[in-house]
């Protein structure tokens, strides 16, 4: 608080060393100053009850129920991140409480076979993907050190084939100023001459993110095991209106019509998303645009931008800088406030490089706006695959469990299969995404079923071992059924209402679903994962599909996160329902109506593992019946080489 | 005079940074925690928001570290809790060695939602523990003070974001 001299006349402060006469000026000045402070006060004060009343008042609505607290605080933080120890207090005062600890048993069920995770430890974003001289290169953002995120550096692993990976030595460590706090996320751009580079942002050591240039040591090894920083580093530092914090994850260049090389990079405003446009001829000096390739209010911060071409046309991939009239443009952002990655379709213009999306009613970032994945999905990065011609994306798939299973498991995070990524030639509109085909590599032994699933009937899929699967289902609502359910005006019109999330799950039954598979369950089904669909009446005897993954009961585990997950997907006259899902032990994802609508899951079973993990098939609508006609391969482990200097030696010669 | 306007000064720099911690903690789920840990803390007058997380980040690891020492002194006094006592035990050893290090790096570097994670699990964590106990917990209080902070520190990390 203030002095208390302050409360203290003037005068009797001063009083010693003044004559007469400066007394008689001073006096109004004193009288002033006196008002001025004593109002000062007043306000202090007032500011200071008004505040704490305010305070007061919810402090009131708290001690009446601890339940409407955190009502209150989930309701301020809701849809923002899944876990939510508010419910897993409430858990833990009931007496009947399963709780579960962890073994290593079930703790080493849960690493994946085929799915890309390093040996140990904690991974996050993808980076700089390519392909060079035969070999696809994977970089991801790794802590050497422990099983949660810290020490950044940049791992490293080497395919063939997308799926069979070698690890190999760590690539970048944080051994610059420039990148003494992590070496962060990065694109990789080939130049006319087929040389490389990757452009990285750094932390430096005083915790502003930069941005940093670097390339491989020696081009002809097609390992590129070692890499060479820029000595001129940092090539672009936060600009003016940019916070030092808000400047990360450069794109990939592309080529723009006047020959230059043009990158984009995400920030934010206040609370506005944006990204950055710079152009540069040899990636070492910039110029950076006065506009925005585009900008979103009230989402965030926006990491992990990518911007890429798409045909109108064809199924194929395209080269970065692609342009034309056949051509639509992607914009992506993963938002940092709610940890969704969300795109939109939209036209770029070159001449200034700023893009508008083709439905601003779903823009970038928007909570309605269009996402790869609606499940556990995050910091996902295409790039262009000119070996095969495609454009492939792969994307951070984090852990829904506690950190000290994590610690004690000594491993966190997956990066989902890589997809191939295309326009959706038929509604225009989204993207359809697909398991790259050399996945198909790991199908070992293959049942078919064909069966009628009749309302509320559960039926177990004969197929050994159920932790490695790879399922290609269609499925179709019976017309009899179908028929009756439109024509009976006392079923209620769900449609607009109905979302995956609010629905209850895939224990609630509507009139024409849910019907789908029950994943990693045991044989009682104590513990099951639904992955399914839900088609929904919707005004004028329209219908909606919906596909839901439903994690809710996947375990008894209390300190797992286990939302359900899911959109709407779009189906088209005379299309089935199909559905794709890949089960590989602890992430389970999920392909409708050709990869029109993804959902990754993690989920961590207590009991449905190894010989006890079970495949189910389910219908659990109240009338309709369903046929199902569907294959199930057993996949195989892709056996994820470690990293030896032997391994390494053999493939350098190869 | 001069003397007169540096006193003037003094109190509205005192009214702005009073006003900062109490702005901050307005927007939390328990205000009169938030301003007494904030306010107890000498940094806290003259932190930024990123400033304030950190050290509500630091009196998680304080609130684990007692919590901890509770759970080593109850082994002897009551043996009968030792396996509930063992999983604590694992639980608040979590939050120190990974929760809290995690999230002092990730707000200190400029990526707070890994801090958010990090004091999300904090709170998990401890509710973990206390489910051990199925109702009958000797650290109940000791959860909901971890509770209560994880809580407030969540709201400020996630104005970061």
């Amino acid at each position: 608080m203030a002095s208390s001299d302050a409360l203290l006349p003037i005068s009797a402060r001063e009083e010693s060393d003044l004559n007469e006469e400066t007394h008689r000026r001073r006096r109004p000045v004193k009288g002033l100053l006196a008002v001025s402070l004593g109002l000062l006060f007043i306000a202090f004060y007032v500011v200071l009850v008004a505040t704490h009343d305010g305070s007061n008042r919810s402090n009131d609505v708290k001690i009446e129920s601890d339940e409407t607290a955190t009502t209150t605080s989930r309701a301020r933080l809701a849809g923002v991140s899944e876990k939510s120890n508010d419910k897993l207090w409430k858990l833990s005062g009931e007496r009947n409480t399963v709780s579960f600890a962890w073994n290593n048993s079930v703790l080493s069920w849960q690493r994946t076979a085929f799915h890309f995770q390093p040996e140990q430890n904690w991974m996050n974003d993808p980076n700089g993907p390519l392909f060079y001289k035969g070999w696809y290169h994977f970089f991801y953002q790794y802590n050497p050190n422990a099983a949660v995120w810290g020490d950044i550096v940049w791992g490293h692993a080497v395919s063939k084939d997308l799926i069979h990976w070698v690890h190999l030595p760590i690539a970048m460590v944080a051994d610059q100023w420039y990148d003494a706090n992590g070496v962060w996320t990065g694109s990789a751009t080939f130049l006319d001459d087929g040389s490389l580079v990757m452009l990285y942002t750094g932390s430096t050591d005083k915790f502003v993110q930069v941005q940093n240039l670097a390339y491989p040591e020696d081009l002809n090894d097609p390992l590129l095991l070692k890499w060479v920083k820029y000595s001129g580093n940092p090539v672009l530092v936060p600009p003016p209106g940019i916070l030092p914090k808000d400047f990360r994850d450069p794109t990939t260049a592309w080529k723009t019509s006047t020959g230059k090389w043009r990158i984009t990079i995400g920030s934010k405003i206040n609370k506005t998303g944006i990204s950055l446009v710079y152009d540069t001829t040899d990636f070492k000096t910039y110029e950076k645009h006065d506009t925005l390739l585009h900008q979103v209010p009230n989402t965030g911060m926006w990491e992990c931008v990518d911007f890429y071409p798409v045909s109108k046309t064809a199924v194929n991939g395209l080269d970065t800088s692609v342009n034309g009239p056949n051509v639509k443009h992607i914009v992506k952002a993963s938002m940092d406030d709610t940890r969704f990655d969300h795109y939109a379709v939209g036209t770029y213009f070159d001449s200034n490089g700023t893009w508008i999306p083709d439905d601003p009613s779903i823009d970038v970032g928007m909570s309605a706006s269009l996402r790869y994945d609606y499940g556990k999905f995050y910091a996902s990065k295409t790039f262009y695959d000119q070996n095969k011609g495609r454009r492939i994306l792969w994307s951070w798939i984090g852990e829904s469990d506690s950190e000290a299973a994590d610690v004690q498991k000594g491993w966190s995070s997956l990066q989902g299969i890589p997809r191939t990524v295309v326009l959706d030639t038929k509604t225009g509109k989204n993207l359809v995404q697909w398991p790259v085909e050399e996945i198909e590599s790991l199908r070992l032994s293959s049942k078919q079923f064909n069966m009628e699933v009749g309302p509320g009937s559960v039926v177990p899929v004969d197929v050994d071992s159920a932790a490695q699967l790879d399922i290609e289902a269609e499925f179709e609502i019976k017309k009899e059924s179908l028929d009756k359910i439109l024509g009976d005006a006392s079923v209620v019109a769900e449609a607009e209402e109905f979302s995956c999330q609010k629905s209850g799950g895939a224990s609630v039954r509507g009139a024409l679903g849910p019907f789908g598979f029950s994943v990693l369950a045991d044989k009682s089904l104590s513990e099951k994962t639904p992955v399914y669909f839900y088609v929904a009446k919707g005004k004028d005897s329209k219908l909606k599909t919906f596909f839901c993954t439903d994690t809710s009961r996947s375990t008894f585990a209390n300190d797992v996160v286990k939302p359900i997950y899911g959109s709407s997907v779009p189906v088209l006259k005379g299309e089935k329902l199909t559905m794709r899902i890949l089960v590989d032990h602890s992430i389970v994802e999920g392909f409708a109506q050709g990869g029109r609508t993804c959902i990754t899951s993690r989920v961590y079973p207590t009991k449905a593992i190894y010989g006890a993990a079970k495949l189910f098939v389910f219908n659990n609508a109240i009338d309709a019946t369903v046929t199902a006609s569907f294959k199930v391969w057993q996949m195989n482990s892709a056996f994820i080489h470690p990293y030896s200097e032997e391994v390494v030696r053999a493939i350098s010669s190869a | 005079m001069k003397k007169v306007m540096m006193v003037v000064m003094m109190v509205m720099v005192m009214v702005s940074e009073a006003s900062m911690i109490e702005q901050t903690c307005k927007e939390t789920p328990d205000f009169n925690l938030c301003v007494s840990l904030l306010d107890s803390d000498p940094r806290g007058s003259s932190a930024d928001t990123s400033g304030l997380a950190l050290i509500l980040i630091d009196k998680i690891k304080g609130l684990a570290t007692k919590t901890l020492k509770e759970i080593n002194g109850l082994y002897k006094k009551r043996p009968e809790l030792r396996r509930a006592l063992d999983e604590c035990s694992r639980r608040y050893k979590t939050i120190l060695n990974a929760d809290v290090p995690e999230a002092t790096e990730a707000i200190s570097k400029g990526v707070p939602k890994f801090g958010e994670d990090g004091v999300i699990d904090a709170g998990v964590e401890a509710a973990v523990c206390e489910g051990e106990f199925k109702g009958k917990s000797p650290l109940t209080s000791l959860t909901k003070s971890m509770q209560k902070i994880t809580n407030v520190t969540r709201a400020i990390v996630r104005m970061l974001l």
